[in-house]
This record gives structure tokens, sequence and C-alpha cells, in this order.
């Protein structure tokens, strides 16, 4: 096949594409679009700030994305099922207050691994239940979520009964600090780790290719002899997970936790999702489109305060980006 | 009986149709239709599937617009635009599901869009008095404001039957009315039926139930492929002379030769029940190289059959075998992986992801010969894709959406995702449903073909010719039961029907 794809073939994202540029385009299927969108805004704002495109600015906008990002990779695998949830920004304050509470002096005292591992189960058991709801109680996914929103932010209150955990070991604030080869912090690293990771998982493991048949129509993938419902409920779970680590992020990012945080986040995950090319419908999108979208807010919020916008007028361009390249991708597949 | 199509109408009081034509693209579904309700007369009309019946019912109701031909009724030129003008004018249609809101009374069903209003308000008073006086004159005894969700099926056909009456109806299409119901609701409606004749209303009658056109029927109306072929003045003409006029002789179509089956049994149907009651106690049995056709009406549980025996829909009780070894029905995974396959009924819901690709819809359930340990390798599902184009012939690319595909390429992709396991049991549901007659010889042949291969073959249709022209052996069903299995020798379109109506 040719590498000059139409726009269908970059559309579909095929695990048939051979060549050296459609498995680039495989990775990054649908996202010209918004990938064009990212190049455009970076530009703009080398030219109108002198500090954007610095090294040092960079690599905070990498920083500054990595909670949303790590939440965003879980995100994309429940929209491409043809799911959402959102109930990871409550997700998120549990695992961290979770980890708070095993490992902190004050409280349990049990060691920070202890308080991580014992988060990270918290959290996939969130998810677990989110599933189970979803394929044996058949709630739709929102209602499901919803619920799930209501409960875990609940339970992260009822740990310290609404107070804030602070103070952890230097080793474990160094993690989103020290930039090791002189750019890359672990934190960061982790989260492009993972993103490499489920990109390959997305478009190279059979499970990963499933789960675009999950959301093409599931019906199909079921008498196809896919277990659907399993897959579903792992989704969910991992999803959960996700936020879960990205609490724990969080936490090394701020040097406490409270049960307060990530008020808000399921909206921007779904946003950068969204604008990464994702059809909320299911079947469509792709790890590289969400890497773009979660750019592509994260680059507009640093840019915007280099430029001295203030936080207000912010949410009103970002919510204008969401249209804008929700918008902009339903005319092109019209257009076809 | 007269079979003449241009007999002349005297101008009268009723419904005179003549001349309706309808296309959709190049498949002309009404070709010159024309017939006449009288008041105070009921009419019947029948035909097989996609006979045309419900096209011209839909014309008639003001939900289709015919491409030619000319309606008069009451003496005036009848041409409705919607629905809306149709029940304006005084016709209305009954249709076979429903169009009840299930979370509104009774009343409110009734009446909407024309609820009785006092001083801005819904007049709930006066809306559920003359509700209930409608429905006792329909001899029905349930509250105004019962939930219509809460009514059983034949209930909730009259509060439709009650709205049509409040609506001033004087015509009545009644589409497949007594598929739903029992023996004493069918008798309770035909006592209505006749109580409303006896005030001067009209009904057209369409039902696949022959036994009942007797009973209720003054005239018969026959259809096949789009035209009439016979009216009768009379509706106590024997079953059989219907069935032949129902069926007729179409036009020779081409089918394969297909080849002598095996020895062995592939496939074991017992007793198979499914929870709905949808089939009961069905058992038969397949050997490799067999071609069975399943016929019957819609309705029948053909469609519930076989994707129960394809695990995607639970059993109540029965078991099946294939090989010889039992099958424990639990999802279509565990009957694909005993060879069991199906090709579904609705190809554009069940049978492709439309958005992707041919490569991609391939790759779906055989991830365990395309992605040895898990890892899909694009080369590897290329080629898998190219072997299955190549093996059925499929005009396409790897790397094409599937949705850009005609429906006969779309159904060779759903056949070829299966072929190369390859299944012992192949199940087609309406293979050819929505396929141009010129490209039903390459499915009929690709079946053919995967007979001679070894596979044992389950093919429904309501296509009767296609049933008879395929297989082996045919099974009946009718009403959920196994009314019998005809041989090749004896199976014929009256035969067929025969049992299908009974």
């Amino acid at each position: 096949m040719a590498v000059s794809n139409d726009a269908s073939e970059l559309k579909a994202g095929s695990g048939a594409q051979a060549t050296a540029g459609a498995k680039f385009s495989a990775v990054f299927a649908g996202t010209m679009g918004p990938l064009i969108g990212l190049v455009l805004l970076c530009l703009a704002l080398s030219l109108t700030t002198d500090t954007f495109l610095t090294v040092r600015n960079i690599l905070n906008v990498l920083d500054q994305v990595t909670v949303l990002g790590i939440m965003a990779i879980g995100m994309t695998l429940v929209i491409l099922i043809g799911g959402i949830d959102l109930s990871v920004g409550s997700v998120l304050a549990l695992a961290s207050m979770v980890m708070g509470f095993v490992a902190h002096p004050d409280y349990l005292n049990l060691g920070l691994p202890a308080g991580i591992a014992a988060a990270l189960v918290v959290a996939g058991l969130c998810g677990l239940v989110s599933g189970l709801l979803v394929t044996v109680t058949k709630l739709p996914p929102f209602i499901a979520t919803l619920a799930m929103m209501s409960v875990a932010r609940g339970l992260a209150n009822m740990i310290t009964d609404g107070s804030q955990i602070v103070g952890f070991p230097d080793w474990f604030t160094s993690l989103s600090i020290i930039r090791h080869f002189g750019f890359l912090s672990v934190t960061v690293g982790l989260m492009i780790v993972l993103a490499v990771i489920f990109a390959i998982f997305l478009n190279y493991r059979a499970t990963g290719r499933s789960l675009y048949a999950i959301g093409g129509s599931a019906e199909v993938a079921r008498l196809s002899g896919i277990p659907v419902k399993s897959l579903t409920n792992w989704v969910y779970a991992i999803c959960a997970v996700l936020a879960g680590l990205a609490g724990i992020v969080l936490a090394a990012r701020l040097d406490s936790v409270q049960p307060s945080s990530g008020l808000g986040y399921e909206l921007d995950t779904i946003a950068a999702v969204v604008i990464g090319g994702a059809s909320l419908s299911g079947g469509v999108g792709s790890i590289g489109g969400t890497a773009i979208g979660v750019l592509i807010i994260g680059v507009l919020r640093n840019g915007l305060n280099l430029l001295g916008v203030s936080p207000f007028i912010q949410q009103v361009v970002i919510g204008v980006v969401i249209a804008l390249a929700v918008a902009t991708d339903t005319w092109r597949r019209r257009a076809q | 009986m007269s079979t003449d199509p241009r007999h002349t109408h005297s101008p009268h009081n009723g419904l005179v149709v003549s001349g309706l034509c309808k296309s959709y693209g190049p498949v002309q579904v009404l070709a010159d239709a024309s017939f006449e309700v009288r008041p105070g007369e009921v009419v019947a009309l029948l035909g097989e599937n996609g006979a045309g019946k419900s096209t011209v019912s839909n014309i008639i109701a003001g939900s289709t617009k015919p491409d030619a031909g000319t309606i008069t009724w009451r003496g005036n030129p009848y041409s409705p635009a919607n629905p809306a003008a149709a029940i304006d004018a005084g016709i209305g249609m009954i249709h076979q599901e429903l169009k009840l809101l299930p979370d509104l009374s009774v009343a409110e069903n009734v009446y909407v869009g024309r609820l009785p209003m006092r001083g801005g308000r819904i007049d709930r008073a006066t809306m559920n008095a003359r509700a209930s006086a409608q429905l006792k004159r329909l001899g029905l005894d349930v509250s105004p404001e019962r939930k219509v969700r809460t009514l059983r099926i034949a209930a909730q056909q009259q509060v439709e039957i009650a709205k049509a009456l409040t609506l001033n109806a004087e015509l009545l299409i009644f589409d497949e009315p007594t598929a739903a119901l029992g023996g004493e609701e069918t008798e309770l409606l035909f006592q209505q039926i006749r109580k409303l004749k006896a005030e001067g209303m009209s009904f057209i009658y369409i039902s696949h139930r022959l036994d009942e056109i007797a009973q209720i029927a003054d005239r018969v109306v026959v259809m096949r492929d789009g035209r009439i072929v016979a009216r009768h003045e009379r509706a106590d003409i024997p079953v059989r002379t219907v069935v032949e006029q129902m069926v007729g002789r179409s036009v020779e179509r081409m089918f394969p030769k297909v080849s002598a089956p095996g020895n062995d049994t592939l496939l074991e149907v017992e007793n198979l029940s499914s929870p709905e009651r949808s089939f009961q106690n069905v058992s038969f049995s397949v050997r490799a190289g067999e071609i069975l056709g399943i016929a019957g009406l819609i309705g029948a549980g053909r469609t519930e059959l076989v994707r129960a025996i394809a695990g995607a829909d639970p059993i109540s009780s029965g078991s099946v075998r294939v090989a010889g070894k039992p099958v424990h029905l639990n999802g279509p995974a565990a009957a694909i992986k005993a060879g069991v396959v199906l090709v579904p009924e609705d190809r554009k819901a069940q049978g492709v992801v439309l958005d992707q690709t041919i490569g991609e819809n391939l790759a779906i359930g055989n991830f365990d010969h395309v992605a040895p340990n898990g890892w899909v390798f694009p080369k590897a599902v290329q080629k898998f894709a190219e072997a299955g184009i190549r093996r059925l012939g499929v005009k396409g690319r790897p790397n094409q959406a599937v949705s850009k595909l005609s429906g006969g390429n779309q159904q060779k992709v759903i056949i070829a995702k299966w072929v190369s396991r390859p299944p012992k049991v192949f199940i087609l549901d309406e293979p050819t449903r929505g396929i141009d007659v010129g490209a039903r010889a390459a499915i009929y042949d690709v079946i053919a073909d995967l007979a001679r291969s070894g596979m044992a073959v389950v093919v429904v249709s309501s296509d009767l010719e296609e049933v008879l022209g395929l297989s082996h052996r045919v099974l009946v069903l009718s009403r959920g039961r196994q009314r019998g299995i005809l041989d090749r020798s004896e199976a014929s379109n009256v035969a067929v029907m025969e049992l299908a109506t009974s």
C-alpha cells in the first residue's frame, strides 16, 4: 500500500498497515488535525513570547501534564470501548489518601511502598466495581462511574475526616523534582513509559485490537468470541489504577495528599482524549492522539500563563478548543 | 374470484387503490397494485415476507409515498403527506410493533398529542372518563390511569385500537395483529372487529395465519413479488389454493449443484428450548457436507434457534453436540472453539464493524491464528486478509473500510472471517437479505463450497426458493415448534408453506 494514505485509511488506524510510514500513522491514527493544531499553537507561542521555546519551559510543561497524561491513558481505553469514566478524579483523591494513611508516621506508618501498593489496590477495586456495575448490573457507564465518583470522594474524606496529610520522605518528593540526565524526572519518565507500553498494547496486542472491536460494535465483538464483559471490567480497573498512580504522582509533586484533590480532573481528562481524536461513541482513538490532546491542553495553559492571561479566560479558551477540535473532526468525517 | 388486475371499480364510499408502484433504488417492491375496501368489510391481505403487503399498507397509512398510482377514499382523491394526515382523513394503522409510550398512562396514550385542556392545564378527569368509556366499548376493563408498560401485549393492542377509535377512524389497517396473542385474546379481537364492522368500519387485515382468514375476512387479496396475483370475493377458500398463489412460480434461479453429504454426523441438536419460548423442543442433526435449510415465517423462532446453537443467546434446556462432543453453550467463544460459527441475520449491526477495515474485521475472531502469543503484526493480518479475500472473491483490499463495500462483499467478509479456522458447523442466517439478485448466486456458490469442503451447513432464509434450491433437507418451524423435516425430494413450496402456516 502507498505511504500517501488517504484520510479514511488514516482514520481506520489499521493493524494491516505494513510500511514504516503506515506504522507511524497507525500510532497517530486520526490525529493529523490535532497534531497540526499543536504545531500551530507552539509556533504562535514561540513567536509571541520569549520564554515559551526554552528547554526549561518545555520541561515545565511536561512536568505539569504528568498527572493529566497518566489519567488520560486509562481514559483512552475506556472511551475506546465506548464507555466513559467520571470517577477518575475521585479515585485519584481516594488512592492518594489511602497512600498517606498507610505510609505516614502520624497514621499507620507502614512505609511508602506499602502505602503505594495499598493505593493502587484500592483504586483497582474502585475500577472493578465500576466495571461490574456496567457489565453485570447493566448500568450505563455514565451512571455507574457517576456513582463511583461520589462514593470514592466520600471515602477519601472519611479516611482523615477531611484533613490533609503533609510531609513525605525526600526520596519520594524528589521523584518529581530531580531531573535525571539533565531533563527527565522519574514521574515524567513514568508517564512516557506508560504511554509507550499502552500504545504498543493497543496497536500490536490481540487484546488491544479487541478493544477497538468492542468500541466499533460490542455485539460483533461478542459474536466473534471476544470476551466483551471481562475485557470491559479490566478496562475500568486499569483506568482506575492509572488514576490512582496519578494520585501518587500528584502527592510527590505537592508533598501532601488531600481528599479534595483531583476535583474536576475527569473533565480535563475526557477533554484531552476527545481533543486527541477519540470518538465518544467508541472504536476510534489512540494513545498518540491522546498524547497530543494532553500536550495541547498543557501547552495552552502554559502559554496563556506566559502571556499573562487570567485563569478565568483560560477556561473559556479551553472550552472553545474542545468544541473546535471535535467540530472539525465531525466536519471532516461528514466530508468523506 | 377475479385475477384481472384492471377490473373497474364502481365509485363508493370506501377505499379504492389503483396502480400503486414503489421502488427502492433498482428494487421494485410494489408494481401496479389495485384493490378496494368497501365500507363495513374486512379485506385480508396475504403474501409471503417481502411480497409488498407492508409497503401497500404504509402508503395507505401515510408513512410511505408511492412512485405512481392513485387512491380514492370516500369518493375523494387521497394522498396523505404523513400518518397524521391519514389519521385526519379517518385511516389508522395498528402496527405489529405497537407504537405506545410505555411510561405514560392508558388515557394519556389514547389522547397523546390532543390532551383535553382546561384553564391551561390538562383536564385529567375528562381525559380519564373519555378513555374509560372508549375502553369499555371495546370490552376492556382497565383503569385509564394505569401505566401502559404494566399491561399485557393484548391489552396494549386494545389501547391502540381505542386510540384509533377516538380519532374517528373509519378504516383500520392491522399488521399481523395476532402474532403476539393467544387463542382467547385473538377471539376477543375478532369479536371487536365484527362489532366495529357492524358499525360500518372497514379493515385491512394482514396476517400469515391462513386459518384465521376464513374466520374474520370477507374478501382476500393475495400478493406476490410486489404484485397482486389474486382476488377472492369470499374468504373460505382452500388454504392450499392460497398458498399456491402466494408462492407462485417465480423466475427460475440458478442454484449450484450440491454434492451428496458424507456419513459423519457433525451437528446434533436435542430438545433445545429457549427461556423466552421463542423455540421449544427442537431436535435435528446435520451430517458433514450436508446443507440443512430452516424455513418458517417471521417470528417462527428460526433466528433465535440458530443464535442459541452458536452460543449467542442462552438456552433453557436441551443439548448440542458437535462431532459427538457436547458443547457447553455459555457464549459465542465456546461455540466457536467447538467449531460452530454464525453469519448473523443483521449484517451491519452484528456481522461487521463498519468503520474498520476488511483486515481488522477478519482479524477479530481469529486472533488465535493471526496473533501467535497475542502479538498482532500488521503484516500477518494483511496476509491473512489477502488469503480470505482471494478465497471468497471479495472485491476489496485489506485496508479498505468495510462500510465502502457492497452488501454481498460485506457478507463475503463475514464468511471469510470464519472459513479458515476451519469450522465444523457453518450457520448462515438470511445470507442474502438485502443483497442484489445478481450477487446472490456468488453467495450460493460459497455456501455449496462450504458443504463440499466437509462442513455441516445450516441456512436460515425467508426466501423459500433459496431454502429449497440449496438444501438437502428442510426443517420447518412455526410459532417456535418444529413442524417437520422434509427431504429434498418431498420439499416443495406448497409443502413447506403448509407446515409453516400451521
